[in-house]
């Protein structure tokens, strides 16, 4: 494997510390890394730098030298080079680091700059942190305590700006609260491509805003939300529904498409209330889409199952598995696993199959991607169908081979874990020759037909891994304990499998992982425990040779351009 | 461990005939007698309350019949037995009250589990929730215990203000830029 350049290394003395950092860091990135916070409004590591909230002013200087001669300045007094400090402060986002760079972020200068910038910050800012969503999270209230005086020396009215303005669909914007920052203009320029917002107006009476006749509704504009400093724009779904110091918050992974973004899903007390984008530089950076978000209305949807049935009667878990069990030992079996499990999941349904010495079939999710975080293959988890050896070629979208399975009368049992089998393209024709063992934390058209259907949990409500279009194998985890009338897939797979007479897992994801490392190259030497929060890339040289449906997206070449590239 | 032996003094004759010790004790028992009754016919007859005085906890308006409470959840927040449980909701738009944007829709106090610490009270940025003189709750079931909103304000009634902050913000937006 060829070694990714290593950056050429700059050492910088900041707070009297010195560090090598990246050519190119900024300053604010450089003290990030010496461990100092040097606190910004504007500048966020994703966009460009605007410069615009002075805040993160620092004082800078360099070793002296003689300007003929170019000779070192020395100083007697400590016998090292002479420092010449530039005697006004400099902003540290667009200040990038040079050798032997000297930063003071401490100083009683840069104190009292920020202390400046704050005074004229709160100016105009409203005092309504009781009813503002972004309190908890608020740069501008963390700022205010550190920097802030206390009390207000402005005698004269506020500004008064639009409230409650609707800029789109999924974002309500209060003008008051917003600090000009711009981070939601250059987001929506940069990385959205969809430049709707602007500024009008001059000075303090500068007021963002939409160009007449434009709406922010593009499927990304809830990142400007996340990204905002302040209370200014903030998300209509989540907004009022709860203060964010009560929400726990559980890292998970987006399974709208293959890309798999990082998300952090947040909730109290067995209620999610939202989900926001967690940092993954080689996935997502920081950014998901506002269609994952609403994601976790899946847990208390309607059609949520709630009682495992055998022909359509409630029945015990326990009789529910010994029916299916007898279906599945009668033979002519076929197993639809899917690539929305997680690769534990179809780790034990691929064990179920094998056990039953069956064919295993999975259904592809195709759309169109969009080229930034939403890929053409709408399966989280295609890659975990090819790893653990249920498929071996990319699935697609109709069950036509199991249709005709069925129609030549060699499949008499289909055991679908969390597969809606009509929507794949069986008739209803095809399912009543067969009997249907149904996994599915949703009702379906085929659950409603289903001889045997059991409550299964969403993906909210359970730990397990995704591998996303990159080959990154990815974690998510249990943020919320699951429907007590819904069983976990792992378990009711493990009860199946241990039903025909399979060896099931122990039950842990510390021995299940073990036993996959055991049997699937790639995972060699893999835990549940070890796996790291941002993914580990696993060697996918034995599936390159495969016509995967995804075109370009952030971070994502597909293979074949790669090549031609 | 060592022992000391105190000597006990004897009696003298007049302790001895107890006439001292029992008209000291009849002083007492006459100067009782003809003093104020310290002692309330209650429920009848109610204590009075000193100015600060923690009792249940209740939530107020202010002057203009306005509710005060905003919804911040700074009281569940800290509340230590956890006894407040808070439903944020949103003002609608065309409310007179548009301005505040946020008011509770539903808020219960579990009267079983209040400790009366007065923290709630303490918290509040908008002085809408006030430890009064209600002393005393009783109920036959769990569910009578817990004090609802409309409860709340109930026994909460009206308190002054000193700020009508939210009117002022009212006042300013109607006035618009163009008053500075």
């Amino acid at each position: 494997m060829i070694q990714p350049a290593q950056p050429e290394l700059v050492t910088v003395t900041i707070d009297g510390k010195e560090i090598a950092v990246p050519k190119g860091t900024n300053v604010i990135e450089a003290a990030r890394l010496a461990g100092t916070d040097v606190p910004h409004y504007c500048y966020h590591p994703k966009l460009s730098v605007a410069g615009n909230c002075r805040m993160c002013l620092i004082e800078l200087g360099m070793p002296m030298a003689d300007r003929a001669t170019h000779e070192p300045i020395m100083d007697p007094e400590t016998g090292k080079q002479k420092i010449g400090w530039i005697p006004h402060p400099q902003i540290g986002c667009a200040t990038n680091v040079v050798p032997g760079m000297q930063v003071k972020t401490q100083s009683p200068m840069v104190k009292e700059c920020r202390e400046g910038v704050m005074e004229f910050l709160l100016i105009n800012h409203p005092l309504d942190c009781p009813i503002c969503d972004q309190a908890g999270e608020c740069k501008l209230q963390e700022q205010a305590t550190g920097y802030g005086r206390g009390y207000s020396r402005f005698i004269e009215q506020k500004n008064v700006k639009p409230k409650r303005a609707q800029l789109g669909p999924r974002v309500t914007l209060d003008d008051e609260r917003c600090v000009l920052c711009s981070r939601c203009i250059r987001f929506c320029q940069e990385v959205a491509k969809d430049d709707v917002l602007g500024f009008v107006d001059r000075g303090s009476y500068s007021t963002l805003t939409c160009y007449p006749g434009k709406e922010l509704k593009n499927n990304y504009s809830l990142n400007t939300v996340d990204i905002c400093p302040v209370g200014a724009l903030t998300s209509t779904d989540f907004r009022f529904k709860m203060r964010v110091w009560f929400l726990k918050q559980t890292n998970s992974i987006d399974t709208e498409s293959s890309v798999g973004a990082n998300t952090v899903v947040w909730s109290r007390e067995g209620v999610i209330y939202r989900i926001t984008p967690r940092r993954n530089d080689e996935v997502n950076d920081t950014w998901m889409a506002d269609s994952g978000r609403i994601l976790y209305k899946q847990v208390q949807a309607d059609d949520r199952l709630h009682q495992s049935t055998v022909k359509g009667q409630p029945a015990t878990l326990a009789a529910v598995i010994a029916d299916a069990a007898k279906l599945a030992k009668a033979g002519h079996v076929a197993v639809v696993g899917s690539g929305r499990s997680s690769v534990e999941e179809q780790f034990l349904t691929k064990r179920l199959a094998t056990t039953l010495e069956t064919e295993t079939f999975v259904v592809g999710q195709t759309g169109e991607g969009d080229g930034l975080l939403i890929s053409a293959d709408r399966n989280p988890n295609t890659r975990g169908a090819l790893v653990t050896g249920l498929v071996a070629d990319v699935p697609t979208a109709q069950l036509d081979a199991l249709g005709a399975e069925i129609d030549a009368g060699r499949v008499k049992t289909i055991i679908s874990v969390g597969e809606d089998l009509i929507a794949a393209g069986l008739t209803p024709a095809q399912l009543d020759k067969v009997a249907l063992i149904i996994l599915s934390a949703h009702g379906t058209s085929t659950t409603a037909v289903a001889d045997v259907v059991i409550p299964t949990l969403t993906v909210f409500e359970k730990n397990g891994t995704f591998i996303n279009q990159q080959f990154r194998l990815q974690k998510f985890a249990q943020a919320i304990p699951g429907l007590t009338s819904a069983s976990n897939d792992l378990v009711v797979l493990d009860e199946l499998i241990a039903a025909v007479g399979g060896e099931a897992s122990e039950g842990d994801m510390k021995s299940l992982w073990k036993s996959m490392g055991a049997e699937i190259p790639v995972f060699a030497n893999i835990t549940y425990g070890n796996l790291p929060a941002t993914g580990l890339l696993l060697d996918s040289s034995a599936w390159d040779n495969l016509n995967f449906p995804e075109g370009e997206t952030l971070h994502f070449k597909p293979a074949a351009a790669e090549a031609s590239a | 461990m060592s022992f000391k032996t105190v000597e006990r003094k004897p009696l003298t004759f007049a302790e001895r005939t107890y006439v001292p010790q029992i008209l000291s004790g009849l002083k007492t028992t006459l100067r009782h007698m003809v003093k104020p009754k310290e002692t309330l016919e209650y429920p009848e007859t109610r204590p009075i309350i000193p100015d600060g005085y923690r009792g249940v906890p209740t939530l107020v308006k202010d002057p203009h019949g306005r509710e005060k409470c905003v919804s911040c959840q700074l009281c569940e927040f800290v509340c230590p037995p956890k006894a407040i449980r808070i439903k944020p909701g949103e003002i609608s738009a065309e409310s007179d009250q548009a301005h505040v944007e946020k008011a509770p829709e539903e808020f219960d106090i579990d009267m079983l589990r209040c400790i009366y610490c007065g923290l709630c009270q303490e918290v509040c940025p908008e002085e809408a929730i006030w430890l009064q003189n209600v002393f005393s709750m009783s109920g036959y079931t769990r569910e009578e215990m817990v004090n609802d909103k409309t409860r709340l304000y109930e026994l909460g009634g009206t308190l002054p203000d000193d700020h009508f902050k939210w009117d002022k913000k009212k006042a300013a937006e109607e006035a618009g830029n163009a008053a500075h």
